[in-house]
């Protein structure tokens, strides 16, 4: 599995690159920093069948970094990975932040306008739960976008009626457009605070480590359906994998330029092809 | 009144909850959705005959909007409810985003709208909520005249796949549409024919509109009746074909002018049959605490206010 998984790292990274690179525009540090979520969510965990109407189903509620969804949709076969060069551009069904407004496959809901996915995935699970359906739903959110008020009426309500069929990810990056949360405006000791809202919390301190991850999610997984939601706390750094946009949230919205690009590209070489 | 009788006073909130609950017997993916206004609403006897498919979300609308995506995403076809103004202005970039971007079949049904909402004053009373709604492209906005009418098109909405707005009020009102009508989505109405001046309506103006076309029919003018409940899609034909005849009309709305069905009006006619119009609604104002009648009143948004307009749509012509 992880042999799979390693060669899929950096082709996603590199997709990520040369996607806002190419448009000189998007988000590669968050993007970079989800990775391993990404691969590991879609090639280890989800599980999905074309002719089933009970898949479990992902919500990417931080639409910002629809790099990284858009590049681990087409290496999952969602569309082809030459599509990929459409992203920002005019026509192109790889809008700035992801829609399913025009048809994307893979894509259930439009993201951007930041707070909403936990809700929508939570009205999912009900879906299922109503469906008698045994699927699980996933849902990412940034850390910064914990600000938003309307992720903790969702979570008030997910374990008040015991929504115990969704995971949601807290992609804990400390980082957002204006500097660090600690300074901008901070979030706090979210395990507490997930805690006293009567989520089951779980942490990743390394939440770039392809193992940590499936371990949380595997374990995330075997605890659904037990009466409480579940929140992953997974520590990851921005702009991972190329050193000089780590740790930083200078990356958080800007494209590197063509000397940039290719350092960047050097330290993630070619494994499954370009688009 | 010709043709029309007023079956007894009967609000529209209630049609509401009445259609909610048949819909709930026969369609199994009804689901509905209430912030803490459920007996507001009438939707207590959806909630109590369908407890596994009623959400009760709390005070948190912005919620209940992303939880109504998302059952749409599911499958379902999910009823929000609370007042209009927590329906709409509240939660505006949830709707645009998680429902109407993302083109999901959730019914947002928003009652105590308007002025009529009374005296819990401006906080509550939004006369902005047409023109928010009709901005969304492909949301479908109806607003809805009296019991008959507000039961039959929570019915209908369910048939219709993608999001609508279905606003309605609080008052106790005259009930005197045809109940056995079925409900077409865009489809306008021609309660009364006439020749001298054509009067739009919409919500709790189009009873008005029948009275003021009473009194004017004693001043020798004879005025051609619509009712609009469909503010969009908008029946352009029947408006078209209305005024091609009139000459001159008259809309009336209890909503801003600014934004509401009357602006919808104007922009057709200017594009395709320019015509003299006049505009009974608010002018650009909040509303204030007092009851129903004081403030339909005071604001002008009665059948007096009607033919006043009517007299001065004429001289234009």
């Amino acid at each position: 599995m992880y042999e799979e998984l390693n060669k899929l790292v950096p082709q996603v990274r590199r997709d990520i690159l040369r996607m806002v690179h190419a448009v000189n525009s998007g988000h590669p540090g968050g993007s970079l920093g989800c990775v391993e979520y990404f691969v590991t969510l879609y090639k280890t965990i989800l599980e999905v069948e074309s002719n089933s109407n009970q898949n479990d189903m992902f919500i990417l509620s931080n639409g910002h970094i629809s790099p990284v969804y858009y590049s681990t949709l087409a290496r999952s076969g969602y569309f082809d990975i030459k599509e990929l060069d459409t992203f920002r551009k005019i026509n192109s069904r790889l809008q700035g932040h992801p829609t399913n407004h025009d048809g994307l496959p893979g894509i259930n809901i439009s993201s951007g306008s930041l707070g909403q996915g936990v809700s929508v995935g939570l009205g999912i699970a009900l879906s299922k739960k109503l469906n008698n359906d045994p699927s699980i739903v996933y849902v990412l959110t940034g850390d910064g976008e914990l600000q938003e008020g309307q992720n903790w009426e969702a979570f008030m309500y997910a374990s008040a009626n015991k929504v115990d069929n969704i995971i949601v990810t807290v992609d804990c990056n400390g980082q957002q457009i204006d500097g660090s949360t600690d300074d901008v405006l901070n979030i706090g000791d979210l395990k507490q605070k997930f805690e006293s809202f009567g989520w089951k919390v779980l942490e990743v301190e390394e939440g770039n480590s392809l193992d940590k991850i499936h371990e949380a999610l595997t374990t995330a997984k075997e605890n659904s359906k037990k009466g409480k939601p579940t929140v992953i706390l997974m520590k990851t750094i921005m702009g991972n994998g190329v050193d000089f946009m780590m740790h930083t949230h200078k990356w958080h919205g800007v494209a590197p330029n063509d000397d940039q690009l290719k350092i960047a590209l050097n330290q993630n070489p070619e494994t499954l092809g370009d688009y | 009144m010709e043709n029309y009788i007023n079956h007894g006073d009967k609000d529209t909130r209630s049609g509401f909850g009445e259609g909610l609950t048949e819909l709930g017997r026969s369609n199994e993916n009804i689901v509905a959705l209430c912030a803490d206004l459920t007996g507001s609403l009438k939707m207590n006897e959806f909630a109590k005959e369908n407890p596994e498919r009623f959400f009760q979300t709390g005070i948190a609308e912005a919620n209940m909007i992303g939880l109504a995506a998302g059952l749409a995403t599911g499958g379902k076809i999910p009823y929000t409810g609370t007042f209009a103004n927590f329906s709409t202005g509240r939660v505006y970039d949830q709707i645009r985003q998680s429902i109407a971007y993302s083109n999901k079949n959730v019914k947002i049904c928003a009652s105590h709208a308007g002025i009529t909402l009374g005296e819990d004053g401006a906080t509550h009373q939004i006369l902005e909520d047409i023109g928010l709604m009709k901005m969304l492209p492909g949301m479908t906005v109806i607003n809805t005249c009296d019991f008959n009418q507000t039961k039959s098109a929570t019915i209908e909405i369910s048939n219709y796949d993608g999001p609508v707005y279905l606003r309605f009020g609080r008052p106790k009102v005259a009930n005197f549409t045809d109940v056995s009508k079925k409900f077409e989505i865009g489809k306008g109405l021609k309660l009364k024919v006439g020749s001298d001046v054509t009067i739009v309506a919409t919500g709790h103006l189009v009873w008005e509109a029948l009275k003021a076309s009473e009194n004017l029919s004693e001043k020798g003018i004879n005025s051609e009746i619509i009712n609009i409940h469909t503010i969009k899609p908008l029946d352009e034909e029947i408006i078209l074909e209305s005024v091609s005849k009139t000459g001159c009309l008259v809309s009336a709305e209890e909503h801003n002018i600014y934004g509401g069905l009357g602006e919808s009006i104007s922009r057709l006619l200017a594009t395709k049959m320019p015509t003299p119009q006049e505009f009974v609604g608010t002018k650009d104002t909040f509303g204030e605490s007092g009851t129903p009648k004081q403030l339909m009143d005071k604001y002008g948004l009665n059948s007096s206010s009607i033919c006043e307009s009517v007299i001065n749509v004429l001289k234009r012509k």
